[in-house]
């Protein structure tokens, strides 16, 4: 049976000295430890209760999608962009679809961009959702995780309005949508826009100027902007430490720049000004949330470029061209040329990019995710080092990292 | 002249030969560069034209042709609001490159999670250890030679022998 040892010497160099000589504690936090959002394990080198260092172990919810893409059609390896970062499925989508897209040099209809681009933000809602419910759940205040729930619940039942998945939604296609939204979607939508500004008032009125949320958070974890950069951040965390860069703005994918939205940038970079440029966030999703609501053109949803993009089943019993295409589409799959492209958008925790490179056969040869939640937890020690164990736990959910985004 | 292709050019009289060629792919620009230059090409992109951001770093296995690996940089220009790409083509005989490390510490765990996956080993690494697999696996699984998935199939016949080196805890 093959089983090697630990060979501890050559782990010496993760930990300082003192820790050797037995001045500081080894503490392992994690991997199954509630405040590490999922499957993070640090290994802790403590003095007293203060952090001298601390080492982040990833690899627990390591799936091998990039390998398991690489066996499936472009089609149909989609549906496993969706389970790399959970929290952010059409973002996901929105990503592989857009690398997809260019790589065969597809063109998407207006329509199907207006949508992606609302429920992108939509997405990007909920996300900053949850971060805000488990940060304030990590910081000692339980009610305002409810409250969050509560409105993500009403984007996750938009989501299966559409799709008929809650989370797992696999609604964009490379070329344009699934389907068209339903009838009544527009509504629900607009029912949300109606009342959310003032519940992000709430969350604010239950944290903002909350004395003990601010001695939890101001002047904790703090990173600077250079560091930041240096350390790949990206994102609301890079935002936070005062680098006003955004993807959307910088580099507008799928119509950006035709919307009206600001960039919020924080200061000190501290965990505190983290959560200020989330919440900022939430309302700037909502604002471009309203403007492409009141503007969905009419037209497809879907390319009609039949070499890449199935017909519609109503025409399978009548046309025989559209049951070739449907059956070569399902069957094959279709081929991209021998070429690779790289896609970067601005996920909510940042940027999201997807590597691709075709053999001019009708699977990816090789497709490479670059996470956000990679670089963030990579710079965890960087912020933590000097703070107490409880700030550790504020630092790490304040940085909203995915570890299933870090795994992949 | 766009800024990208002064952004070459640049590069070209810098490093010379070591250029091997400019590729532009769907306005997409990627520099093949020899493998003994990438630590210099990262540095005076860094420093001379604001590349200040890796954004990723990745191989691909192309076996069984030679050179089998590349690896390959995404860099982005904050100032300039520009991607760039660099590919490094390493052969099989030889699967080292020198760590980019110093230029921009981020590619810290992006060269662990190369070496784990594709068996590249990173020279002047400062911690290379696997990162997303177990540290005793056997194999690097992005490889195009490693199976996606692979158990053998036990019979009543050959069940025991096959358990005997199957790769599991026993106790």
């Amino acid at each position: 049976m093959r089983q090697m040892d630990i060979r501890l010497d050559e782990l010496k160099h993760l930990v300082s000295d003192r820790a050797i000589e037995g001045e500081t504690v080894l503490l392992n936090m994690g991997p199954q430890h509630p405040s590490t959002h999922g499957v993070l394990r640090l290994l802790l080198e403590l003095d007293g209760e203060r952090v001298v260092n601390c080492v982040p172990d990833v690899g627990f919810l390591h799936t091998g999608i990039e390998k398991n893409m690489e066996t499936k059609t472009y089609e149909k390896a989609l549906v496993m962009a969706d389970r790399m970062d959970y929290l952010n499925n059409l973002g996901n989508n929105l990503c592989y679809c857009l690398a997809v897209e260019k790589l065969v040099d597809l063109d998407v209809p207006e329509r199907a961009q207006v949508i992606r681009v609302l429920l992108t933000e939509l997405q990007r809602i909920a996300s900053h959702l949850v971060f805000l419910g488990t940060h304030a759940l990590d910081t000692g205040a339980m009610s305002v995780f409810l409250y969050c729930f509560r409105e993500r619940e009403i984007i996750l039942d938009i989501f299966e309005m559409c799709s008929g998945g809650r989370m797992m939604t696999a609604f964009f296609r490379p070329g344009g949508l699934w389907r068209d939204i339903p009838e009544g979607f527009e509504d629900a939508v607009r029912d949300f826009v109606d009342i959310f500004p003032r519940r992000i008032d709430q969350y604010e009125a239950l944290l903002t100027k909350n004395p003990i949320y601010l001695d939890r958070t101001k002047g904790i974890g703090g990173i600077s902007s250079e560091d930041a950069l240096r350390w790949g951040l990206t994102g609301p965390n890079l935002r936070a430490a005062g680098v006003k860069f955004d993807l959307r703005k910088a580099n507008p994918y799928s119509g950006y720049e035709r919307y009206d939205f600001e960039i919020p940038v924080g200061s000190a970079g501290d965990v505190y000004d983290r959560y200020q440029v989330r919440v900022a966030e939430l309302r700037q999703s909502l604002r471009i949330v309203e403007q492409a609501l009141n503007n969905i053109p009419g037209g497809p949803v879907r390319s009609g470029n039949r070499k890449f993009v199935p017909p519609p089943r109503s025409e399978l019993g009548t046309s025989m061209e559209a049951l070739i295409h449907h059956f070569k589409l399902w069957t094959e799959g279709f081929p991209a040329p021998k070429g690779s492209v790289f896609v970067a958008v601005e996920s909510p925790r940042g940027e999201l990019g997807c590597y691709l490179e075709g053999d001019g056969g009708p699977k990816p040869y090789r497709i490479h995710f670059r996470t956000p939640s990679f670089a963030t937890v990579q710079a965890i020690p960087v912020m933590a080092q000097g703070y107490l164990v409880a700030d550790l736990v504020a630092i790490i959910s304040s940085l909203d990292a995915v570890l299933g985004d870090v795994d992949r | 002249m766009s800024h990208i292709e002064k952004v070459t050019e640049g590069l070209k009289s810098e490093l010379g030969e070591q250029v091997l060629s400019v590729d532009v792919f769907r306005d997409q620009t990627t520099v093949v560069l020899a493998r003994e230059s990438i630590e210099e090409a990262c540095r005076y992109l860094n420093s001379e034209h604001d590349f200040d951001l890796l954004a990723a770093l990745m191989a691909v296995d192309y076996w069984p042709e030679e050179p089998r690996f590349a690896v390959i940089y995404q860099l982005y220009s904050l100032k300039h609001k520009l991607f760039i790409g660099l590919r490094v083509p390493v052969h099989s005989t030889t699967p080292e490159i020198a760590t980019v490390e110093t230029i921009f510490p981020n590619a810290n765990w992006h060269e662990r999670e190369v070496y784990d996956m594709f068996g590249i080993n990173f020279s002047g690494h400062s911690d290379l250890r696997r990162i997303l697999m177990p540290y005793d696996w056997e194999g690097h699984p992005l490889r195009k030679d490693y199976p996606l998935a692979h158990e053998e199939i036990q019979f009543s016949f050959n069940f025991d022998e096959i358990d005997r080196r199957k790769p599991y805890a026993k106790e």
